[in-house]
């Protein structure tokens, strides 16, 4: 036995409710030799994560290890019981969950569940144990690493939390800690903090790690090997480098593609001016009880003003809380603005869509971010996508089952998905759908919250790409709100970036190394690129960090 | 989980499992009696056919005679069309005005909700039993007003039920995307949430329908149900107790027919078909 993992042929299997047994790993081997970061990457569905878990010898409910081995430090965990296994959890391997917010108990204080896996097998008396954990917050360079363990999950960030999980791994002194994409939900200003701490951890402790996620840039600076999955199956393995620079597989040059998207080319800005499409002047909304003054108390969106052109594309970035989802919500008047002016094509709007009239409804679309939640999972697609044409245009049946055909048709989906429900589809093709019953009023502008930030790399730059074309054809405008610079960049035309409920800057992609605002300076340098040495070699100025960044 | 799918057969894109089919069979055929009762009874339910009271179970008089020597048969035959027939009324018109209620409360929300739901949270602290009492002591004991008691119990439970399904709904985006859209109120509680909450909707139409039975049947046993010489169950069982000492099957079979009844609708609701969501099959 020289490697600590050494993963021979294995298969997991699912059984569905029709008795129909899928696949979901199929003969995949792995070797991981003591203190190597090997990163797991593929879309959602490539079975990383049950890859991942069955290091533990884990299988989610309704799957099982059907065959091949698992051998961890010279034991093989498919053969274990469940006892046996339980006993090697949280002392040789850990595993830090995506969503540490949801894997912390509110009810307890942190440094008792981050101690907890050392009462369970009794491995230090408590006083040692919080001594150790304080170890640790230093070392992942928590702030006020004393006195942080005596507070609850709620009272951190989420950054921090992501971190006081890694703690909570690492306290046993594991071989090998999973990290099943623990900074998928951060922000890219506080991602980085994150990495920066698990790496310095993990080389210092010469710790293995299987580090799972979907986003290459960040598994770059991290795994010292990338392993490629797709459909179960090992695409292609090499080290960071090898990877990167010199892939192989066709699928894995189709990641690495879409991790740049072509830029959109530049539209002629000559009758620009003249052509306003939507003009906000000063809108400022927000939530709690209204002030005397007729403002709420909490202000999310803080008199921005903005303005986009017919045929041209505005991208809003930010951080999550900085107020551009209400943004959104403030122009569709789904949440009315409490003070400021929205002009949509030469008219003024009333702030709640519910005083608009049905044209101007039907001219302003918006798209949400889950195709999950924004689909009525009752209905097949042919209703959702036909509902709008009923609505604005009255179509009859027949007029709207033609027109239902080249929506799906102008988002690439085939005909025969018009029968199919939203749960039958994949998300990008749930999106498409999203998009397609937008399309169906056909709209002046489309207001996109965040509509890829759900999707994988790949499936996202197709629906990028998707937009872009329907752009050319139709002549739309987007209104492109997303905390991802790279989607932006590739189809907007201006940027504004927002902070705290303020318009800090806007500028044009091409502008975006040359920004003026310190804050811009700091998002825009924060966005990970694809060089392995670009975490390493990233200075930050401290004192921008301590005023933006939510440590 | 492989034993779990053995035991289900599919049928039309959904799966069954047998307790759901026999307890389906058993709400059918004592539907199908309700239906054709008058066309099946061998005597009429108020001839007095046996010389003797509480006669055993012999040829002719299959389920024996009652306490006045009427045939059982005819009787308990009868009763199920006025348990199942009141019963289903009744919780037709509570579940339709609770459900439709509830969704309005939920997509319209404000004074409205609050208003609506604090006086049908009333209504619900009023013990049901005793609502029925007064009601029926008040203004007499008639089929109408049997079903009209009866759905008046049952609508808060049901409003609350839908009201707390269907707010969970009214926070998704599709909703969201509906009002914006400009759809009416209408359109919204019919087409983007019924959809998404009818089956659990259904169990509880089907739990309440039990409800519904043991209450009339109680209602009948203290007395102010259906008036003699009509029956239903419950007072089938009350009319009949007295031959409890001596076994007789009058008190017996009742009680039999009202337990068949509601616990195969249970049944029925744990083991309702299941819709087989297989992404290629």
């Amino acid at each position: 036995m020289t490697n600590l993992v050494e993963v021979r042929n294995l298969k997991i299997e699912a059984t569905t409710d029709a008795g129909r047994v899928v696949e979901i790993i199929r003969g995949v081997s792995l070797d991981i030799p003591d203190g190597e970061i090997v990163a797991l990457i593929g879309e959602s569905g490539s079975g990383k994560t049950t890859l991942a878990l069955s290091l533990m010898g884990h299988a989610r409910p309704g799957c099982r290890i059907t065959g091949g081995e698992i051998n961890v430090n010279g034991m093989d965990m498919a053969a274990l019981s469940e006892k046996e296994r339980a006993k090697l959890r949280g002392t040789d391997i850990a595993y830090v969950p995506q969503s540490a917010a949801a894997s912390f108990n509110p009810a307890s204080t942190i440094m008792e569940q981050v101690i907890e896996v050392t009462r369970i097998h009794r491995l230090m008396p408590p006083a040692q144990a919080r001594k150790r954990a304080v170890e640790l917050f230093k070392a992942l360079s928590l702030p006020d690493p004393d006195g942080i363990g005596a507070r609850y999950p709620h009272q951190v960030s989420g950054g921090q939390l992501q971190r006081l999980a890694a703690a909570m791994a690492l306290i046993g002194d594991p071989k090998l800690v999973i990290f099943d994409e623990p900074t998928t939900a951060l922000d890219v200003t506080t991602q980085i903090d994150v990495l920066k701490a698990f790496k310095s951890v993990m080389r210092a402790g010469g710790i293995a790690g299987v580090y799972v996620s979907h986003d290459l840039a960040v598994v770059a600076q991290i795994a010292d090997r990338i392993v490629v999955l797709k459909g179960g199956e090992v695409q292609e393995t090499g080290t960071t480098a090898e990877i990167l620079s010199a892939a192989k597989q066709p699928y894995t040059r189709e990641l690495l593609a879409a991790f740049e998207p072509k830029r959109r080319q530049a539209h002629a800005g000559a009758e620009a001016a003249a052509n306003q499409l939507l003009r906000i002047d000063n809108v400022t909304a927000g939530y709690g009880a209204m002030r005397d003054d007729g403002l709420p108390l909490i202000r999310a969106v803080d008199s921005v003003s903005l303005i986009v052109e017919k045929g041209r594309n505005l991208g809003v970035i930010g951080e999550s809380g900085c107020g551009k989802s209400t943004l959104a919500r403030v122009i569709a008047g789904i949440h009315p603005a409490a003070a400021g002016d929205i002009t949509f094509d030469g008219k003024q709007l009333q702030r709640a869509a519910r005083k608009r009239s049905q044209d101007q409804l039907r001219e302003m679309q918006i798209v949400f971010q889950y195709a999950d939640t924004a689909l009525n999972p009752a209905k097949p697609v042919e209703d959702i996508i036909a509902r709008p044409l009923a609505f604005y245009h009255g179509l009859d049946r027949q007029a709207r089952s033609k027109r239902v055909d080249e929506l799906l048709d102008m988002v690439r989906l085939p005909k025969a998905l018009r029968y199919r429900h939203p749960s039958e589809l994949s998300g990008g093709q749930k999106q498409r759908v999203n998009f397609a019953r937008a399309l169906a009023a056909d709209p002046k502008l489309i207001i996109c919250d965040e509509i890829t930030s759900a999707l994988d790399t790949v499936v996202a730059s197709a629906v990028i790409e998707l937009l872009k074309e329907l752009q050319r054809e139709l002549g739309l405008s987007y209104i492109f709100i997303s905390h991802d610079l790279s989607v932006v960049e590739a189809i907007c035309d201006e940027i504004m970036v927002m902070y705290d409920g303020q318009r800090v800057e806007q500028i044009t992609p091409d502008k975006v190394k040359a920004a003026t605002h310190p804050y811009s300076k700091l998002l825009f340098s924060s966005v990970p690129k694809l060089d392995p040495t670009w975490l390493d070699g990233l200075v930050r100025d401290p004192e921008l960090v301590s005023q933006y960044g939510h440590r | 989980m492989a034993r779990a799918a053995a035991s289900r057969r599919s049928f039309l894109g959904h799966s069954y499992n047998l307790v759901g089919v026999v307890a389906s069979l058993v709400i059918l055929a004592w539907t199908l009696v309700a239906i054709f009762a008058p066309y099946i009874i061998p005597h009429s339910i108020g001839d007095i056919v046996d010389d003797d009271y509480f006669g055993p179970m012999r040829q002719g008089l299959w389920l024996g005679s009652d306490y006045l020597g009427r045939d059982m048969l005819s009787r308990v035959l009868m009763g199920a069309r006025y348990t199942v027939g009141i019963s289903l009324a009744a919780v037709s018109i509570a579940c339709f005005s609770g459900v439709v209620l509830g969704m309005l409360a939920a997509v319209t929300g404000g004074w409205f909700d609050t208003c609506l739901s604090r006086f049908l949270d009333a209504m619900n602290s009023i013990p049901s039993k005793l609502f029925g009492l007064v009601v029926v002591a008040a203004v007499g004991s008639s089929i109408p007003v049997l079903i009209l008691t009866l759905a008046v119990i049952y609508i808060p439970g049901a409003y609350r039920f839908a009201r707390a399904l269907a707010v969970n709904i009214n926070t998704m985006d599709f909703m969201t995307v509906a009002r914006v859209r400009g759809e009416s109120t209408a359109y919204l509680i019919g087409s983007e949430i019924l959809p998404n909450i009818i089956r659990p909707v259904l169990a509880d139409f089907g739990l309440r329908f039990v409800f519904i039975v043991l209450l009339l049947s109680g209602l009948s046993f203290l007395g102010l149900g259906l008036q003699p010489p009509l029956a239903d169950w419950g007072a089938l069982v009350r009319e009949n107790i007295g031959g409890l000492p001596f076994a007789a099957p009058a008190v017996v079979v009742p009680s039999l027919a009202i337990a068949s009844l509601t616990i195969s609708v249970n049944l029925l609701i744990d083991n309702l078909p299941q819709k087989i969501r297989d992404r290629d099959a």
